[in-house]
């Protein structure tokens, strides 16, 4: 039985190997044109993660082509399957492979741009979480007060104007002049779903920073003026529980 | 215990796709159920949990598992059968199904259903899985046969066996895949009606129905079950022919590729009502 279960096994190694290989498996059943057949599983397996990647990668796919985008998606299909069926949380690590990726060194922003695309995905699955009462903000002093945020809030920044480059790149968009430097961003999702990208300033976002990390709004306010990011969180219903105490 | 493990209506029903969810809303009784891929709801929150939950408010759901891989040599992902387990306690689907195939290897995930041979050996690893699926979920599966492009030398039974076997000894029920069985018939040269002449149907919770593409080999056609076109005429005619002998049965039009205008699909589970109803009347009289 062992040793069945051992060419059971054996089998789908085989298989498994020829997917990515030119080769096409032993132990296949003679018929016509068996390696076209079998090209049949190797497409769908590298076809099928690829599209994958171009729907969570959009972006990044329309900056360099689509021929380009399939040959970096396969190698990093070849290299770092999916570790689970749920292929919504596959691809945490495309940034970094693309950074490590010779022929994309050309474009050093691009693993930021996969880092934006992949953090607005983090946010559309996120968590639901119940919009919290803001009464508490708005009675006596609230720098003692901390915030938790909706699970979708993510702060983002790059060296790079990634936030640009991403609104140029979207459908319709009216591409616009390029800054230079640094650009940050809020990524959340809102109650009718539509995770925007909401640009901020470089001290806006070491205060998001600080608040997402559960630090004290006087605290946060140590990197800059947080009412701008809690107009927007409050405008968004960003903010779901508040704790500690007003002075 | 039920004869066969599923609660879905005798009607047509579709593939259950995002960008329709409006036209869904606003086409009440478009047809009599909807199906779900199980890994698209495993995110933690957001727009496919609230769709589902509004869609299951007005239709049975059929949960479709593309991730299990039954046929794996290796043990059963625990982690994944929890979580199909936390989806179907959360949304109570009218049915469960999965795949006579394989689709992970080692830790790699590889998003497509790969064939079997079918030996005594993977007989025995397929039902001890569906066993250990059915105790884990608390109720009892429905096992889809594949589409294949290749088949095995060290298979020793036909797949219709096969099939009737493992749901004899795991207490499955089956999906007859009509498509699959005509992709398959076609690719290895056999006929789809002797396929289907000996198929269990008593034991037949569901039907799926779908488009395929065809490419010329040297001794004839091949054909990919690619799920992104109408139903060919041949696969509603075995169809029709199946529903006449079985009765009328829970049948989903799968379309996942080039997905049409909600339109396109209604028509075709209008098809299918056509010949379920046929069925009924047939009945009746």
């Amino acid at each position: 039985m062992t040793a069945l279960l051992d060419s059971h096994a054996a089998m789908q190694a085989r298989f498994h190997n020829a997917l990515w290989t030119t080769a096409t498996p032993d132990g296949l059943a003679q018929a016509d044109a068996v390696e076209r057949r079998f090209l049949v599983y190797r497409n769908n397996v590298q076809h099928g993660l690829c599209s994958a990647l171009s729907q969570r990668f959009a972006v990044v796919e329309r900056l360099v082509g689509a021929a380009f985008f399939t040959a970096m998606g396969r190698a990093f299909a070849a290299s770092h399957p999916p570790q689970t069926p749920v292929l919504i949380d596959w691809g945490a690590e495309f940034a970094g492979f693309i950074e490590g990726f010779p022929p994309a060194a050309g474009l050093p922003y691009l693993g930021d741009v996969a880092r934006l695309e992949w953090a607005r995905g983090l946010a559309y699955h996120a968590a639901d979480a119940p919009v919290a009462d803001p009464a508490a903000l708005t009675r006596g002093d609230p720098s003692g007060l901390r915030l938790t945020l909706a699970p979708s809030v993510a702060a983002f920044g790059s060296a790079w104007p990634v936030v640009s480059i991403w609104t140029n790149n979207q459908p319709g968009a009216e591409a616009q002049p390029l800054p230079t430097g640094a650009e940050f961003a809020l990524i959340a999702r809102l109650p009718a779903f539509e995770v925007p990208v909401i640009p901020l300033e470089a001290a806006d976002c070491a205060v998001l920073r600080e608040l997402h990390a559960g630090r004290s709004l006087g605290a946060a306010a140590g990197h800059g003026d947080p009412t701008r990011i809690l107009a927007l969180l409050l405008k968004h219903g960003l903010i779901t529980a508040i704790t500690g105490e007003t002075l | 215990m039920l004869l066969i493990p599923t609660s879905l209506p005798a009607r047509s029903g579709l593939g259950f796709k995002p960008e329709h969810y409006p036209q869904i809303l606003a086409s009440p009784e478009a047809t009599g159920f909807y199906e779900v891929h199980a890994e698209n709801y495993m995110g933690a929150g957001g727009a496919p949990h609230a769709m589902l939950e509004r869609l299951r408010a007005d239709y049975p759901i059929s949960l479709h598992g593309v991730g299990l891989s039954i046929g794996g040599a290796g043990a059963l992902d625990r982690d994944h059968l929890a979580r199909l387990r936390v989806l179907i306690e959360c949304y109570q689907p009218a049915s469960f199904s999965e795949h006579l195939a394989w689709s992970s290897h080692g830790a790699a995930w590889l998003n497509d259903l790969l064939p079997l041979p079918y030996t005594d050996e993977t007989l025995a690893v397929i039902c001890a899985h569906i066993e250990q699926t059915q105790e884990a979920l608390g109720r009892r599966m429905l096992l889809e046969n594949p589409a294949t492009y290749v088949t095995f030398e060290d298979s020793t039974w036909g797949e219709v066996d096969f099939l009737r076997e493992i749901a004899r000894r795991s207490g499955c029920g089956l999906l007859l895949d009509v498509n699959n069985v005509f992709v398959s018939a076609t690719n290895h040269r056999f006929d789809p009606r002797a396929y289907l002449a000996e198929f269990p149907l008593e034991l037949v919770g569901e039907i799926h129905l779908a488009g395929h593409d065809s490419e010329e080999l040297p001794d004839g056609p091949l054909l990919i079950d690619s799920h992104a076109r109408p139903v060919a005429d041949p696969v509603w005619t075995l169809f029709a022919e199946v529903i006449a002998r079985a009765g009328p049965l829970p049948a989903l039009v799968e379309w996942d590729n080039d997905i049409p205008e909600f339109a396109v699909l209604q028509a075709e589970a209008a098809r299918a009502d056509g010949i379920l109803k046929g069925a009924r009347d047939d009945c009746a009289a």
